[in-house]
């Protein structure tokens, strides 16, 4: 069977609302020439901006509403199956502007509405809306909260930052149906729109976790229970196809990609050093070698040494998901790290890293930054980063490669917490 | 001038203080791992965990309790750009 696909306008101009089940509808929009969203995401052929409307005995809830040009769009599908007046209640799922352009209109148009949003969200709202602070009544929600719209009520799941702080997800309990927001969503633009008649979206799918969700693996993992906990007939996302052919299966594939992207064969008790270098002349390459030998005279730590010419980023980022401390060797070539070392550096956004232990330390001509340079993102990229990077004059001597051994020997210690604690007074900082 | 030590677990170094320092003065000097957004108390992202020695930091002002309520801080939790050290020991790591 060929579904037929959501009319993109009736002969009068309007557009069309979709059942998705009885008395929900989606009203959102369909954007098939977006290339690029959020500037880190490429897609293919557009996406949708998915919104939905549910009618009970006693209200209207508008759940998410759509990017602000699609506004007419959308509200054209919303007039096909709600007065405005009807409407009690406005639910938004994360404040990102895709799914809030509109919401500064449908205020003005049912200015009767409750606007209902995380209990994260207050002051994002403020900033996205500009209001006074006085002006706009809402009412935040948490895990378990409810809603009634007469025979029907909606409850909230609160499931911090995915992939934003305030990501809430909605439940209508009595049918089994979750409005996800972007968790399970992907950019993916087909107008018949259920997961079993559009084109194959597996990809989307993926892809869209491993940009959106994955640098947010715990929260996953903490919010997945809820979710799994739920009946399931129906997962509305907030992009992309609505999952009604076996929606649990979306459920478990998240799991599945929240949980070890590499099975980790080192035992659960020890823990992972992995030092990424690169070197013109092998002084840095040298400097590498010695702090792995210093790291590997303490038990209990795995080390591995790995030159970054010899390989691709993506591979990389998945051993730093896994390791507990990560050390970076580069010379300093015009005032800078090198390009290969920031190109890793600039990918590890995609990956959880708060807490890893970090480290820098490099050969260098004569002005020696890159290891200031590179400390200060891997603090910038909240790893800590307690013992001081060495850097030292072109070719290494024995002294030196003694010094390279011990700052080896003390980030083991600092990852199996045998380090102990150094005191200083706060005139010794520079 | 009456002193104070704080000790930021995560990287393990100690730093004494004059009393009335702000914690965010020396955690950045020290390369501690709390991060900093507004750097005015508004943001919350710099909220760390106070370990031990709570009472050795000078009380919040009304503004770093408004935020750490809309943040859903614990009770252990306080801002890093608005905690002053009054004296003693306080121990602290960031979340
Ligand atoms: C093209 C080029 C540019 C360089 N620029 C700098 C620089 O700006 N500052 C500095 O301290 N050293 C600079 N150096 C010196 C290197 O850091 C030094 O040779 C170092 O020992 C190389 O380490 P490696 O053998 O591990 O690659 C530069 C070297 C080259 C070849
Ligand atoms: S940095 Fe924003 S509250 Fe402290
Ligand atoms: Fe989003
Ligand atoms: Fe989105």
């Amino acid at each position: 069977m060929i579904a037929a696909p959501v009319r993109l306008r009736r002969p009068g101009g309007d557009f069309d609302a979709v059942p998705v089940a009885e008395d929900v509808h989606w009203i959102g929009a369909l954007d098939p020439t977006l290339r690029s969203f959020d500037i880190i995401l490429k897609t293919a052929n557009g996406t949708t901006y998915n919104s939905y409307c549910v009618r009970g005995s006693e209200g209207v809830a508008i759940i998410d509403t759509v990017k602000a040009e699609f506004a007419d769009e959308f509200f054209s599908r919303l007039e096909q199956v709600a007065r405005y007046d009807e409407i009690t209640t406005i639910v938004l799922n994360h404040l990102e502007p895709d799914h809030t352009g509109a919401l500064p209109e449908l205020l003005r148009r049912a200015p009767q509405a409750r606007l209902y949003i995380s209990h994260r969200a207050p002051l994002m709202l403020k900033g996205l809306l500009k209001y006074d602070g006085e002006s706009l009544d809402f009412t935040t929600v948490t895990q378990g909260d409810t809603v009634s719209l007469g025979d029907r009520s909606l409850r909230f799941l609160h499931t911090p930052f995915l992939h934003w702080p305030d990501t809430q997800c909605t439940y209508l309990v009595e049918d089994g149906i979750l409005f996800s927001g972007d968790i399970f969503g992907c950019h993916f633009c087909d107008p018949r729109l259920f997961n079993d008649h559009v084109g194959d979206f597996r990809f989307s799918f993926e892809y869209y976790y491993q940009h959106i969700m994955r640098p947010f693996r715990e929260h996953v993992l903490t919010a997945l229970p809820l979710v799994e906990d739920l009946e399931l007939n129906l997962i509305c996302p907030a992009h992309g196809p609505i999952h009604r052919d076996a929606p649990r299966g979306y459920v478990k594939r998240y799991r599945q990609l929240a949980e070890s992207q590499l099975a980790n064969e080192a035992s659960q008790r020890d823990k992972t050093l992995v030092i990424f270098y690169i070197s013109a002349y092998g002084n840095t390459a040298v400097m590498a070698q010695a702090v792995k030998d210093g790291a590997e005279t303490v038990d209990g730590v795995r080390v591995s040494v790995y030159d970054l010419q010899g390989g691709e980023v993506t591979p990389f980022v998945d051993l730093i998901e896994e390791a507990d401390g990560l050390a970076i060797g580069s010379p300093t070539i015009n005032g800078d790290a090198v390009k290969p070392v920031w190109d890793l550096l600039s990918c590890l956004t995609q990956v959880p890293l708060k807490g890893k232990l970090g480290a820098a330390f490099g050969s260098y001509g004569w002005s020696g930054e890159a290891v200031g340079m590179l400390e200060d993102r891997l603090r910038g990229l909240k790893l800590r980063v307690p013992c001081p990077g060495i850097k030292l004059k072109l070719i290494p001597t024995g002294e030196e490669l003694a010094d390279c051994h011990a700052f080896g020997r003390n980030l083991a210690l600092q990852l199996t917490g045998q380090a102990g604690f150094r005191v200083v007074d706060i005139a010794e900082l520079a | 001038m009456p002193k104070a030590q704080v000790l930021f677990e995560d990287i393990g170094v100690a730093v004494t203080v004059p009393a009335g320092t702000r914690l965010i003065e020396v955690s950045e000097k020290v390369g501690a791992g709390i991060t900093y957004g507004c750097r005015e108390g508004e943001c919350g992202t710099c909220m760390m965990k106070i370990v031990k020695g709570m009472e050795n930091l000078a009380n919040p002002s009304l503004l770093e309790t408004k935020v750490l309520q809309e943040q859903m801080a614990g009770r252990q939790n306080r801002l890093a750009c608005q905690a002053q050290v009054l004296q003693g020991e306080v121990v602290v790591r960031p979340g």
